[in-house]
């Protein structure tokens, strides 16, 4: 472990500390190392380019990191990908960014650069034909162009395009760095793109949050995790044409983002979320009231779902829709909700704990990896949060004379590293921030679970019916903007 | 008889709009929705007559052409389905044949008419509604066959009459008839479990997709003439159930107009009970109503020679 230093979630590290290698030297590791890729990203360094590498141990709750540095005349590598698939994005986007080629890399096209020319993988023959949609849909919906290679009704190959809603967020983040900046990257995860980016900044000024504040930021991410998930459960419903569902979890979820608006004044939690702690209490009569209406909202849920999984027509729409095997989603690296429904059994909650996460829920989930399995799991995840949300509320009255927001003094901490994991409700939402010599930012980066996760819904797709292909999505339900940030 | 005829072109041209409506206040019922008034569809359907049509230039006269033409001959259609107290507008031998391909023609152009606008949803969606259709043709050939035998007329109008009296066979035949017509109507009509006419997911659609390109008055007549299709189903399944020479006029005219309103309700209550089939069961769907008419025809059969 000489060429790797170790650290945990929100552990800041000394820049100085991490090992620098070459690149060759670097992929050697990678490859002995076994672990999981979840961050691989380069910052200009002098004339040349320095590449982080972030690896995690899951089940030691540990993260690897090591550096290498390219000069300005290295303008390839040896191409990680071909060895492990999970790379892929990875390394595209560190193409994309720094112009240092990836050798032998399979797919090496853009992914949110539009000056260039997208060369979209090509099937050819008589019955073949192309079906084109987006960037522009009907609804709802954000940006993407989804290229379809099909037989007929049957979809041999799905290529996704994005990059539309690129804004340079990173960037943006070196410049000023705020929590409502952090908020407006990804408007379905306002709660755990928050906290990723304020645990990542306490960290780097060394302050501790009271307990209570700490306790109200996950009371606040369990109940975006549970308000998400029955707002898609309910998208699930409609794209099957299920009136009923459609109709009681859109209003199921109202009840649960009303709450987040008592708590904050905001539906979607923001402004609640500050670095030192939050900027609203959660007083007893409101905790009683939240919990009165989210005991409504789990019996809601229970039985329209039980209903909705018992109705042959939607079942047989469900069921073998869209798989994505164990085997697929271990390699590509699918993370999150999405992850464990093909059965890989990530939960940074659990596997990079803080002192509250203790107790893996240790029923095991029967894992599919179809549509029927992510939506069973997202009504299982919402359980589990409800749960998870009466602890917490429980918990408060214990912490009652702390104060929610820790004072700021000081500023941030120069020449450090540091990485911070939030399990969002789609998956780890992972934000690394490295800080110069005079304390401010220098290189801000964001991993949205969707970033992973876009190949495992053209993965899903193959050989399903095109007509299928919205019920497919609804069920991955990933984020455009999180990805294209 | 002049009068029973100008009131039933009038329910032709105006009661798709109240089915249509009473269709959404079902739904919204059940989905415990107040939904919106039961005139809307009439209200959105005056909208689209004021403004004008976009066209793109990419598409050729047919584009232009079929919205006038799905109209006409889907009003035609109707003219020869037995309506208030089990008269129509035109009674003439062999009727049925026409009216069936005068809804043929029509569709012809629609399939046309999507495929002229070079985009591939559109094409998808032709394709899906063209091989519904050569189900759905065959299986409604069988069953009027069966009837004509039955009832030894080749009108519309007296077709269902010998039903009546035919006794208890006569009442098998009129269900298997009936459920059949049902089948139709759904498939007809793009109607859940068939097809989702609310969604706005272009992949998933038969029927809507067909008309993506189409707006203004254009997009008027042809949902228009949706409507009116619509009735003339409707208008079909009524004929079937109701017994008119026992009823007389006047209560039989009640009947028929009670009926529209209850296959509405019907048409409704389904759509909110269950998920729409999956597309490659939707076929199996439709074959339901072949089974139908095939047993129609063989009951028919038994009747007829059956001693």
């Amino acid at each position: 472990m000489m060429n790797w230093i170790e650290t945990k979630n929100n552990e800041p590290i000394n820049l100085n500390e991490i090992p620098c290698l070459n690149i060759v030297d670097l992929r050697k590791e990678i490859l002995e190392i076994k672990k999981r890729v979840v961050g691989f990203f380069g910052q200009p360094f002098g004339a040349g380019v320095k590449l982080f590498v972030i690896m995690a141990d899951d089940e030691q709750g540990k993260l690897f990191v090591s550096s290498a540095y390219f000069n300005e005349n290295e303008k390839s590598y040896d191409s990680i990908t071909k060895d492990i698939p999970a790379f892929h994005m990875f390394e595209r986007e560190f193409f994309e960014e720094f112009k240092i080629k990836p050798l032998k890399h399979p797919w090496l096209k853009p992914v949110r650069n539009h000056k260039k020319e997208y060369p979209f993988f090509e099937i050819q023959g008589e019955e073949i034909h192309q079906v084109g949609v987006g960037p522009i849909h009907a609804g709802v919906i954000e940006p993407g162009h989804f290229r379809f290679m099909c037989n007929g009704e049957k979809v041999y190959d799905l290529e996704i395009r994005l990059g539309y809603q690129h804004r340079g967020v990173e960037d943006l983040f070196l410049q000023n760095p705020t929590n409502q900046l952090a908020e407006s990257v990804c408007g379905d995860s306002v709660i755990a793109y928050n906290l990723a980016y304020s645990k990542a900044m306490e960290a780097l000024l060394n302050i501790e949050v009271s307990n209570k504040a700490q306790l109200i930021r996950l009371i606040a991410l369990e109940m975006e995790r549970v308000a998400i998930h029955i707002g898609d459960l309910g998208a699930i419903a409609g794209d099957t044409a299920y009136q009923m569902g459609n109709a009681i979890f859109g209003a199921t979820r109202t009840l649960v983002i009303n709450s987040l608006l008592e708590i904050s004044g905001s539906r979607f939690g923001r402004g609640l979320i500050k670095v030192g702690g939050v900027n609203f209490d959660i007083d007893e009569k409101l905790a009683q009231n939240i919990l009165k209406t989210l005991e409504k909202v789990g019996a809601d849920v229970k039985r329209t779902t039980t209903t909705m999984l018992k109705s042959a027509t939607v079942i047989s729409r469900l069921e073998r829709t869209g798989v994505v095997s164990y085997e697929s989603a271990k390699a590509l690296g699918l993370v999150g909700m999405a992850g464990r429904a093909s059965g890989v059994e990530l939960d940074s909650r659990f596997d990079f704990p803080d002192k509250w996460f203790m107790d893996k829920d240790d029923k095991k989930f029967k894992a599919t990896g179809d549509v029927y399995s992510r939506t069973r799991l997202r009504y299982k995840e919402i359980m589990q949060s409800l749960s998870l949300i009466r602890k917490f509320m429980r918990m408060l009255p214990e912490y009652k004379n702390e104060p929610l927001l820790v004072p700021v003094n000081n500023g941030l901490y120069g020449e450090k590293f540091v990485v911070s994991i939030v399990e969002g409700w789609r998956g780890e939402v992972i934000h690394t921030a490295i800080t110069d010599n005079n304390g401010r930012l220098s290189r801000y980066k964001i991993k949205d679970p969707s970033f992973n996760n876009w190949y495992g819904l053209a993965m899903a797709v193959r050989n399903n019916g095109i007509s299928d292909f919205p019920l497919c999505n609804k069920s991955f339900n990933l984020s455009y903007c999180g990805n294209d940030l | 008889m002049i009068i029973t005829a100008i009131i039933n072109l009038i329910i032709l041209l105006f009661a798709p709009f109240l089915v249509l409506g009473v269709i959404k206040k079902t739904k919204a019922f059940w989905a415990g929705r107040k939904g919106v008034s039961l005139f809307q569809p009439w209200w959105d359907f005056v909208k689209l007559m004021k403004k004008d049509a976009v066209v793109s230039n990419t598409t050729t006269w047919i584009f232009k052409f079929t919205p006038i033409l799905i109209f006409a001959t889907t009003l035609f259609a109707g003219l020869f389905v037995p309506m208030l107290g089990g008269s129509s507008v035109i009674n003439m031998q062999g009727g049925f044949i026409l009216f069936a391909y005068l809804l043929g023609l029509g569709k012809f152009f629609a399939l046309l008419s999507a495929m002229d606008t070079g985009s591939s949803f559109e094409g998808m969606g032709a394709s899906r509604e063209a091989c519904f259709t050569t189900i759905v043709e065959p299986a409604f050939f069988i069953i009027m066959a069966s009837l004509i035998a039955l009832s030894g007329n080749y009108t519309f109008e007296s077709l269902f009459l010998i039903l009546e009296s035919a006794g208890g066979l006569g009442i098998l035949i009129m269900i298997l008839a009936v459920l059949a017509l049902v089948v139709m109507l759904l498939t007809e009509c793009c109607r859940v479990p068939v097809d989702d006419p609310t969604t706005h997911l272009e992949l998933t659609m038969i029927h809507e997709v067909m008309i993506l390109d189409n707006s203004g008055q254009d997009l008027g007549l042809i949902t228009w003439a949706a409507g009116i299709k619509m009735v003339i189903l409707e208008s079909l399944i009524a004929a079937l159930l109701i017994p008119t020479h026992l009823l007389g006029f006047g209560y039989s005219a009640l009947a028929y107009v009670v009926a529209l309103f209850v296959i509405a309700v019907f048409v409704g209550t389904l759509e909110s009970a269950i998920a729409r089939l999956r597309m490659s069961h939707v076929f199996e769907f439709i074959f339901a109503m072949s089974s139908f008419a095939l047993i129609t025809l063989s009951l028919t059969a038994i009747k007829l020679y059956g001693n």
